[in-house]
């Protein structure tokens, strides 16, 4: 009796929820239909990117359907894969890209401990100015860039229009002042007793900074690390007016130069090549991606 | 005599030591250490954003040889010219819809993606933001291909409901709607993102206490969700109208400026003007047009800067 009873409470308080998850059930329905809808347009380019690619240039100029692939061939990542000025576009991105996170750690972190931890004179106010410079686009800056290098080249006899390595010193600038600040979040954050019981213990300030610091904010040195790779991986401006020879060339620039010639655009090959570029940063954020995303959101939220 | 000689000796022994150490001891105080740290950052600031910043105005007020001085010449001549005018109002009609629309679609798929139980969430999340991951120079190249004139996909599967071929990139109006489009499509995912670590961040009490008010949800919208996300919305606002308004990548791509200088941004026309025209005093000064903006963003960052200074 007593477990009829109960099984009867049981629907009836079911019932009772029942209409309020019905309305729940249908907030998630019509949620993961807009989802979709925006995950559609979200990867349609990308995906296009890989259905080009897989298509030989018959089938390209072809009137069938665009959207799916007739003949998959790999012809156009042999090709590319096989021609060494591609590849010496990718050789470039990766040494600036490496060189310049590189730079950029060995500047800004030293500098966010100094600014999260040593009070000086003045600090708070380098601290906001480095966030504001962080503002200033490059689209403001390439054209005096571009004339004082130019400069040095005729001053010096120093030429650095026109060398990949001109990259190295250029990028920094976009880089370093949110490098620095997501560091001086992450710094700021650490309990001030630990670093204060090291400097009892007698350790220095840099063996403070590499001992405790670096380790500590090790999330907060990779989410820095990360930002600063795929800002150097994608710069386009920068590279289009400060390399033009073919060998000098990064791979957004390359890919455009060289693979568009004239009025004839050879889109299986750009299609590959812009996806074989798109790689680095796209398997970065997919192993990475809680990284990325904490650095991304680090630099506002504490703006 | 001799302990006097010997004290002597002594004494000057230890100001002997005191002048060898107190470089060491400037170079312990912490405040020297400091600076010395902040030092390479300084100096790249200094020489590679502050100068050149003012460099460009200096550069501004040159003749196109930059062998004479010509004060606001440039800006004169700027003023008189037609397509001038016709940058400045794309580069605003571009910044201000981009924004509104990313800042729109951002928020309402945020609120979506809130919705959604958080174990799926991550791979929603992880899918909805690959158009900020990949290179902008990378996927613009991918949407040039979608608007091809003669293979346009797009074109192809609006054939299917039999609407006639749009003319994506050759039209003025239809090339301003494209940029903005694939602007949106870039910038969107961001605003996505902080919203949705935003949202996370409001109590669920407020929203149990609202709805025990008896609030409907465009309520608890109005009344908790933009209340408790007002300075997030500021600031990412701010933050990408500075960034589209100098967006370069997307509309070199696209439309390299045409159909007749008609999508033009500063950014662009600088970069054709500067480098592709040799005229650089003349890009410089189309460039710091760029600068108010920056200024009134500077302004509204100090404020909120100062302004939590004073709460903490």
């Amino acid at each position: 009796m007593s477990t009829l009873a109960i099984d009867k409470a049981g629907p009836n308080r079911k019932i009772k929820y029942g209409s309020m998850s019905r309305d729940r059930v249908w907030a998630l329905r019509w949620s993961y239909f807009f989802l979709t809808l925006f995950a559609v347009f979200s990867l349609t380019p990308p995906l296009y990117m890989l259905i080009t690619s897989l298509k030989g240039s018959a089938e390209i100029s072809a009137a069938t359907n665009p959207w799916w692939v007739f003949h998959p061939t790999l012809s156009n990542y042999v090709e590319l894969l096989g021609s060494n000025q591609y590849l010496r576009f990718f050789w470039n991105s990766a040494m600036v890209s490496v060189g310049v996170v590189v730079v950029t750690m060995l500047i800004s972190v030293p500098a966010a401990f100094a600014l999260a931890r040593m009070k000086f004179w003045g600090s708070a106010v380098l601290a906001t100015g480095i966030f504001l410079t962080y503002l200033i686009p490059d689209s403001l800056l390439f054209i005096p860039l571009f004339k004082m290098f130019a400069a040095i080249g005729d001053f010096t006899g120093i030429q650095l229009i026109n060398r990949w390595y001109v990259l190295l010193f250029i990028y920094p600038t976009l880089t370093v002042p949110f490098c620095t600040w997501i560091m001086i979040s992450y710094f700021a954050s650490i309990p001030k007793e630990i670093d204060e019981a090291a400097i009892i213990d007698g350790a220095s300030w840099f063996q403070t900074l590499t001992r405790i610091f670096i380790p500590v904010a090790m999330p907060g040195l990779i989410a820095a690390t990360i930002f600063a790779f795929t800002v150097s991986w994608a710069q386009f401006l920068y590279p289009l007016v400060f390399t033009t020879s073919t060998d000098q060339l990064v791979l957004p620039v390359g890919i455009i130069t060289t693979l568009i010639k004239g009025d004839v655009f050879n889109w299986g090959q750009i299609m590959t090549g812009a996806l074989l570029g798109a790689a680095p940063p796209l398997v970065i954020y997919a192993f990475l991606m809680d990284y990325y995303i904490a650095g991304l959101t680090a630099g506002a939220t504490k703006g | 005599m001799v302990d006097v000689a010997v004290r002597q000796g002594s004494v000057r022994g230890v100001r002997r030591a005191s002048a060898g150490t107190r470089l060491r001891y400037a170079l312990r105080r912490k405040s020297t250490v400091a600076f010395l740290m902040t030092l390479p950052l300084i100096v790249l600031i200094a020489v590679l954003v502050i100068y050149p910043a003012f460099y460009a105005i200096h550069l501004a007020t040159l003749n196109k040889s930059m062998t004479r001085f010509v004060g606001f010449g440039n800006f004169q001549f700027l003023f008189k010219r037609d397509t001038f005018w016709m940058v400045v109002e794309q580069s605003c009609l571009f910044a201000i819809t981009a924004v509104i629309f990313k800042a729109l679609i951002g928020f309402i798929v945020a609120h979506f993606a809130h919705n959604i139980p958080s174990k799926k969430q991550r791979k929603w999340r992880g899918m909805l933001l690959v158009p900020w991951v990949i290179p902008p120079a990378m996927s613009t190249l991918a949407w040039l291909w979608l608007f091809d004139p003669s293979y346009s996909a797009f074109n192809y599967t609006l054939g299917l409901f039999g609407i006639a071929p749009i003319p994506w990139l050759g039209d003025a109006g239809w090339a301003r709607f494209s940029v903005i489009l694939v602007n949106v499509w870039y910038g969107a995912p961001f605003f996505m993102i902080m919203y949705l670590a935003a949202l996370k961040s409001v109590p669920d009490q407020l929203y149990e206490a609202a709805a025990i008010d008896g609030a409907n949800w465009w309520q608890r919208i109005w009344y908790v969700t933009l209340p408790m996300m007002r300075n997030i919305i500021a600031i990412t606002t701010l933050f990408s109208l500075i960034v589209t308004f100098a967006n370069f990548d997307i509309v070199r791509i696209l439309t390299a400026g045409g159909p007749v200088d008609q999508t033009h941004l500063f950014a662009t026309w600088a970069f054709r003007v500067g480098i592709e025209g040799r005229d650089i005093p003349l890009g410089a000064s189309v460039s710091l047009f760029m600068a108010p903006i920056l200024a009134i963003a500077a302004y509204f960052i100090l404020r909120d800067v100062t302004k939590r200074g004073n709460e903490a």
